[in-house]
């Protein structure tokens, strides 16, 4: 076939699903242009701390898709760097790109002399503020691409400029201004993916104001070998591992006052971490409140293993409300148990809110339903996709993905 | 060995490698080894370091370079020379001056080492030479018409493709097309929908890319990516070439007549949900009962029956409510479910069904159904109110769940089987997480109902992916490149046949059915299936088996490279092969945290633990190694290994090799399989520190004073 319009193909966000539609478009042989806002590739799935329903590391597969961009040529990352306009059509778009200030340039050998020598501190943010790294600091273990960050909100620039006396590779430019670029593309695709839902808006379960209720995001931080506990989960009021942990299914999903919808992972997510749990912890207590469990397909032998799991309690029912024990700083949970037709009341040292899926918005204007969610096709030749379309395990992401990669090659004929 | 071959040595004092190691006396180690030029720069990846190599490289017109620094995994494209020259990576950080001590003898012996490891792999190994298929075919085979299959060629011809769309039956459409309506899946989600299966029908028959056989059986498949010769049969039998295949042949539904407990078979009023849509397509304005109850899971998630769930069955009960109750104002309802399974957007369409009140929703588990005189008692246990309840109903429908198609309908002229292997219950799959597409017959994808349990909008879905993935294998073959997970890579085993002694175990093991066989059992190899994992390099006792840049010989004069102290010194030597797609990178995690290891191990990355060959063991044993490690990905159920079966083969290899063991008079423990995660790193060192001991126990090898 003969390629007469060789315009990259440009992917926007680069999670699992971004980073999957680059290399399976670049695999194909054409080129691609893959952004992402923050300052390393991965989205949500390279801080959690692994898959259901086999339990293994996200970073296995992450590995994989890293090398298939590390040898590819086709293949232009640019982190740091969103859209912020669009125009034309099918086979010629121009995008407007704009990358935030790149105080780390690629000289950068990952050493970590800078960090020793960074005076300030800033909250985690890849660990959801549970501990602080340095204001130069390296976003996570196997941060890709390998090199550091700065964050400048914290950051005294060349006040300081430890870093940059530090360091032998003149990789540090505390000058650095915010860049724009014009790129001409043949097809976009939108991975722009997801937040978890803002769990402070759930009055009764008091998200914010007690300590040891978190969410399902939070808690594979808390799982996670590169999380605040180094791989022992603590609970963050006393640091303590919790041996009864209770799981609020639905946390604002099905729910008129929140999300009207079903986010379709939160389920096998928490079976996930039940399992998980107990293989750290064999013994330990814990309850799932849930309305319906909802694991199709061969997930259903996840199901099994946790209805066979002893200390696993399936509950079904919807929590009322948590209470904080102000000495212990446990939780007090009333839950209606509908299989007895009564109230159950539970104490428990850790909480962990099973929020749900709410899709990132672009910059540029979308075509979207009442909850937000992307039109698959927006025009022809952009197409948004996975998370951003609906919610959607990483599994039914990645398939998404590559179903979009074949709708952009498409327009290059 | 190539002798001729130009070499420069690069060696990097950067990132701490300087204070750690004596480079310059590394670069006088580099010096015997026969090389054009050595040299040593403070950070190689530096502009200023770059340009060095740049310059040599065109002045000297070097063959090749070794690049003794960070990991390959660091600034991989920075120091790739694509076809133009050989590059070797010599990670010097991360495995000697990162978990060594700083001026130590030891550390800087195993940087030593290192390095004549690595030039003797540039030495020893070659620019793979791409495997160009001839005449490779543009034009891709999709086998089943259902909705899945008609998505599939639908947009495999919008990309530029011919389409040879087969379908056993007489009309297009499978399933899809005996659906009276469809639920919606799209926003609004109170209207069904007329089913989407026709207007893909059309558009399918009315593309002139798309060749539609009907009617029509495949007789053999043969051939590789790039070239299948497919035989058909449909008035006549016919021959077809096609580069790729996407296999969606669909499903079928579980036989109820296993459901005797639940009145089928016994009362003509008990219907699958199948056969009620058959009913109601029929004749839509039929009067229906006014009693009609739905037994959700009826044959799933039942260990008896099929333990998985279906998916698509609490979707379409939902849906068939509606039609009853759009035909009948006075019926009612009944939904006996376990969940109701409604994920995503599809709980808009669930909560429009609670709104009538006339559909009532009871959670239990039916235990049976009697029947009593014109009507039908169906007894309920665990229920939400804890009591046993019954209901009487005109009319029951069974939400029965799908099975996967066969195969084996597909006809592979394959040494390995007819069919696509299954993972689980049947379903064609296998990486089911992060790569759903990829399949053990390269070229082969799966789509649709055939991989998993799926409905009609997930069908869609995955039918375009399965597409794309069957271009990207032809576009990969034409360049002789493989595919995943090995993308890009040229090299590809080469078969030295002369020494071949027909024992079939390259072909039995290869986990992708790349080798085919003579009835003698010579191997046929098809080097366009291969994904170049090097389990059959692995298990070749002849060492028939290499690749250009990978190869018996090669590994085994990098074994022979090492320094071995003498059986005074009191010094271990250990050799560790470390999977390069996870134990490798947890190793270069550890050292990044600061990590320590023994100096005495050495590594030698492969790109599975299934492509160590024997006879490195034993070359290792004979040179006076003390112990051998073998540290790859998980096997088993949940398996962790990129090949599916490599870690699994070495476990099982591992009987053999102790046989070796007692051949040559030594204890078992000289040879341990280890098998880790990628983020377990802090385990590293441990699992280091652990073998150091057990061979510090049982001594020293006794063949190093031989």
């Amino acid at each position: 076939m003969t390629v007469r319009n060789k315009k990259p193909i440009l992917v926007i966000g680069g999670g699992i699903s971004g980073i999957t539609a680059a290399v399976e478009i670049a695999e194909v042989g054409h080129e691609v242009i893959l952004i992402e806002k923050e300052a390393y590739l991965g989205g949500h799935v390279v801080k959690m701390n692994n898959y259901f329903p086999k339990l293994c590391p996200p970073a296995c597969g992450l590995e994989i898709n890293f090398q298939r961009i590390r040898q590819n040529t086709r293949i232009e990352v640019m982190v740091s760097t969103e859209l912020v306009a669009l125009s034309g059509e099918r086979g010629d778009f121009k995008a407007s790109l704009r990358t935030t200030p790149l105080y780390v340039k690629n000289t950068c050998t990952a050493c970590r002399k800078c960090v020793d020598v960074c005076p300030e501190v800033r909250p985690d943010d890849f660990n959801y503020g549970f501990g602080s790294t340095k204001a130069i600091y390296l976003p996570h273990d196997m941060a890709f691409p390998m090199k550091y960050s700065i964050d400048d909100r914290y950051c005294k620039k060349e006040s300081c400029n430890k870093c940059v006396e530090i360091c032998e590779y003149e990789a540090i430019d505390l000058f650095a201004k915010e860049e724009m670029k014009e790129v001409e593309v043949s097809a976009v695709i939108l991975a722009t993916g997801w937040e978890n839902y803002n769990a402070g808006l759930l009055d009764k379960l008091h998200y914010n104001e007690f300590k040891n209720v978190v969410t399902n995001v939070e808690f594979e931080r808390l799982l996670a070998p590169g999380g605040p506990g180094k791989g022992s989960l603590l609970r963050p009021s006393d640091q303590k591992e919790p041996k009864d942990i209770v799981f609020v299914q639905c946390a604002g999903s099905r729910d008129e006052n929140h999300l009207p919808y079903c986010s379709a992972v939160c389920c096998p997510a928490s079976l996930k971490h039940a399992l998980t749990c107990q293989e750290r912890y064999p013994g330990s207590k814990i309850r799932i409140f849930y309305i319906d469990l909802r694991v199709t397909g061969r997930n259903e032998d996840f199901l099994k293993r946790v209805e066979e799991n002893k200390n696993i309690e399936l509950v079904k029912g919807k929590v009322a409300s948590i209470e904080e024990i102000p000495d212990s700083k446990n939780l007090r949970i009333e839950a209606e148990n509908t299989m007895k037709s009564k109230k159950i009341r539970v104490e428990t040292e850790l909480v962990v809110l099973a929020t749900g899926i709410v899709p990132n918005q672009p910059a540029i204007e979308m075509k979207t339903n009442q909850y937000n969610f992307m039109s698959g096709e927006q025009k022809s030749g952009v197409y948004a996709i996975a998370c951003g379309k609906k919610p959607m395990d990483v599994s039914s992401s990645v398939k998404d993905a590559t179903a979009a990669a074949l709708k952009t090659i498409q327009t290059i004929r | 060995m190539v002798l001729d071959k130009k070499i420069g040595i690069y060696i990097c004092s950067g990132c701490g490698i300087g204070n750690c190691l004596d480079v310059t006396k590394l670069s006088q180690a580099a010096s015997t080894e026969n090389t054009l030029i050595c040299k040593i720069h403070k950070a190689l990846c530096s502009p200023e370091g770059f340009e060095i190599i740049k310059k040599d490289i065109e002045k000297e017109q070097l063959s090749g370079i070794c690049v003794a620094a960070c990991s390959p995994r660091e600034k991989t494209e920075l120091f790739n020379f694509r076809d133009h020259i050989q590059v070797e990576r010599i990670n010097i950080r991360e495995l000697a001056a990162w978990i060594g001590e700083p001026g130590e003898e030891n550390t800087q012996v195993a940087a030593e080492d290192y390095l004549r490891m690595g030039i003797t792999k540039l030495k020893t190994t070659s620019i793979p030479e791409p495997y160009i298929e001839d005449e490779i075919c543009n034009d891709i085979l999709v086998v089943g018409g259902g909705v899945s299959g008609v998505t599939a060629a639908i947009e495999g011809a919008k990309a530029g493709y011919t389409i040879c769309l087969i379908e056993k039956e007489n009309d297009l459409g499978g399933w899809a097309n005996k659906l009276y309506k469809q639920i919606p899946f799209k926003a609004p989600y109170d209207q069904l929908k007329e089913p989407l299966v026709t207007e893909l029908i059309a558009e399918a028959e009315n593309n002139k890319f798309i060749r539609i056989y009907k009617s029509t059986a495949i007789l053999q498949i043969d051939g590789h990516p790039g070239r299948f010769e497919i035989a058909i049969k449909h008035v006549k039998t016919e021959k077809i070439v096609v580069g790729a295949i996407v296999a969606a042949m669909g499903w079928k539904p579980y036989n109820a007549k296993a459901l005797s407990q639940l009145g089928y078979g016994t009362s003509d009023k008990v219907l699958t949900n199948l056969e009620f849509e058959t009913l109601i397509k029929g004749n839509p304005k039929q009067r229906l009962p006014g009693t009609i109850l739905f037994i959700q899971c009826a044959g799933s998630r039942d260990k008896d029956h099929l333990p998985y769930c279906s998916s698509y069955c609490c979707g379409t009960s939902l849906k068939q409510t509606k039609y009853i109750r759009e035909s009948n104002p006075d019926s009612s309802v009944y939904i006996v479910y376990k969940d109701i399974r409604t994920p995503g957007m599809y709980e808009e369409f669930y909560k429009e069904v609670q709104r009538d009140d006339r559909v009532f929703f009871t959670k239990g588990d039916v235990e049976k159904v009697e029947t009593q005189s014109e009507k039908l008692k169906v007894i309920i246990k665990n229920t939400l109110l804890g009591d046993d309840i019954s209901i009487m109903a005109d009319m029951i429908i069974l939400a029965t769940g799908m099975t996967p198609a066969t195969t084996a309908d597909l006809n592979l002229s394959y040494r390995l089987g007819k069919g696509l292997p299954e993972l689980k219950y049947e379903f064609s799959d296998s990486h089911f997480i992060c790569f759903p597409y990829e399949t053990r017959r390269t070229g082969i994808y799966a789509a649709g109902a055939l991989r998993a349990p799926m409905d009609i909008s997930a069908c869609i879905e995955d039918a375009g992916g399965a597409m794309l993935k069957a271009i990207q294998c032809i576009e990969a073959t034409k360049r002789g490149e493989a595919v995943h997970p090995r993308a890009g890579d040229k090299s590809y085993p080469v078969l030295f046949m002369d020494r071949c002694t027909d024992c079939k175990r390259c072909t039995e093991e290869c986990p992708f059915g790349m080798y085919d066989e003579t009835e003698k059992g010579t191997p046929l190899p098809n080097p366009a299936r291969c994904r170049r994992c090097g389990i059959c390099m692995g298990s070749c006792p002849e060492r028939v088996i290499s690749f250009a840049d990978f190869s018996i010989n090669s590994v085994s004069a990098m074994i022979k490279s090492v320094s071995m102290p003498d059986e005074f010194e009191e010094k271990l030597r250990v050799l560790a092969f470390v999977c390069e797609n996870d134990a490798y990178p947890a190793l270069e995690m550890a050292a990044r945290k600061g990590l320590k290891w023994s100096p005495f191990i050495r590594i030698i990355p492969v790109r599975c633990i299934g492509s160590i060959n024997k006879v490195w063991i034993s070359d290792a044993l004979s040179c006076g190694y003390d112990g051998i490690l073998q540290i790859g990905c998980k096997p088993g159920d949940d398996y962790q290994c990129h090949y599916i079966q490599g870690s699994e083969l070495t476990q099982k290899r591992g009987e053999n090799l102790q046989e070796t063991l007692q051949t040559m008079m030594l204890e078992p423990e000289r040879i341990k399989t280890v098998f880790v995660e990628i983020t377990d790193y802090h385990k590293i060192p441990v699992i280091f520190e652990e073998y150091m001991n057990e061979i510090e126990a049982i001594g020293p090898n006794p063949f190093k004073s031989m």
